[in-house]
């Protein structure tokens, strides 16, 4: 079995409606790909991606996993803090990574601070499963 | 968790949580005029205070606790198969005391929030493809409530399963919106009578937070979450 990622540079996005941004990502996750968005969605527009997820869901499409991965508050000097604070200012939703897979490969989505994982489901399980 | 993972996962839920704050404008306005109304009239204080977080959290469970200990009846059944809660349950005029202070409020009972839901689990957990089918269909549509009603909160417990990875993006995404929307949240690390249950994770995951542990199902712990819930609504 093979996995397609797609990126999706924050640019493609950045002009479109909440609704469009929601529709794209999830038009993608839809074609059995996994998107990897530069940057993140408001928390507003995580909601609502979530509720469109669901409104879609049927016996073929069963929704999402999803995973935001974003840089934290510096914590070492204050030159640090003023350059991670101006960085933020002038990227703003930018700065991340956002990974949106459709839960028929993506399985589970672990984070961690140096690296995240993508947990797909078992492909005997997915042949199996079109099969059927 | 080695301790430096645990301090970068903690900045990261920090940074997550700081932006999002001019649309959350009009509710401190709304928040700030029903307070000043509120003490004009000296009115009894009376909320939604909302129970969130993802499916088998045990929310059902508190809920029922709160009901069976102040009402003297439960308000929902429960089930180890997730989404069993599948529709908004609200009980009216919930009044608990904690010495002389008195909080009267509705409690919102809400239907576990994901981003996945297959019937097949319910098939493989034992339900009938059909029955499995239509429970799936009512969780989707109960995800989307739950969404919706989050706007008519005036506080919430996001009641998280104490044995489970705290650092679900579905956890992130619901205090996310409480903050954004600028919702009072305590969060309740539940099943702690467990063997597995992490207190302490869930405190890493969200040190901005206040964290209180409980076994709904045990009553363990339930009258601090009374006390927190006085000082949570403030």
């Amino acid at each position: 079995m093979s996995l397609t990622l797609q990126f999706v540079p924050y640019n493609e996005i950045e002009g479109l409606s909440s609704i469009g941004r929601i529709n794209k990502l999830l038009k993608i996750a839809k074609e059995n790909k996994i998107v990897l968005l530069e940057g993140r969605l408001k928390k507003e527009e995580e909601a609502e991606l979530i509720k469109t997820t669901m409104e879609e869901i049927n016996d073929d499409f069963k929704g999402i996993e999803l995973g935001v991965i974003y840089p934290g508050k510096e914590h070492g000097d204050l030159l640090k803090k003023l350059k991670a604070g101006f960085v933020e200012l002038m990227l703003g939703d930018r700065v991340g990574l956002t990974i949106i897979g459709p839960a028929s490969i993506v399985k589970e989505i672990k984070k961690d601070p140096n690296k995240i994982e993508l947990l797909t489901t078992n492909p005997t399980k997915i042949g199996k499963k079109k099969k059927r | 968790m080695p301790k430096k993972a645990a301090e970068k996962k903690r900045t990261e839920m920090i940074g997550e949580d700081k932006k999002e704050v001019g649309f959350a404008s009009f509710n401190i306005l709304r928040k700030f005029i029903d307070k000043v109304i509120g003490s004009i009239f000296k009115k009894k204080k009376h909320i939604k205070l909302g129970l969130y977080g993802p499916p088998n959290g045990g929310k059902t469970t508190l809920a029922n606790r709160i009901c069976i200990d102040w009402l003297g009846e439960e308000m929902g059944s429960v089930s180890a198969i997730p989404h069993e809660t599948r529709e908004i349950q609200v009980k009216e005029q919930v009044n608990i005391k904690s010495g002389k202070k008195e909080l009267s409020f509705n409690l919102v009972d809400t239907p576990g929030i994901a981003t996945k839901i297959d019937y097949e689990d319910f098939v493989r957990k034992g339900i009938k493809k059909t029955d499995a089918k239509k429970r799936a269909r009512e969780a989707t549509k109960g995800v989307i409530d739950a969404i919706k009603w989050l706007d008519d909160m005036d506080a919430v417990l996001v009641v998280l399963d104490a044995t489970k990875d705290p650092y679900t993006q579905v956890n992130i995404t619901i205090i996310g919106n409480l903050v954004a929307r600028n919702i009072p949240v305590l969060v309740v690390g539940n099943k702690i009578d467990l063997r597995k249950a992490d207190l302490k994770g869930i405190e890493a995951a969200f040190p901005q937070y206040d964290v209180i542990g409980i076994s709904a199902k045990l009553g363990k712990n339930i009258d601090k979450l009374y006390e927190a819930l006085f000082v949570l609504v403030d």
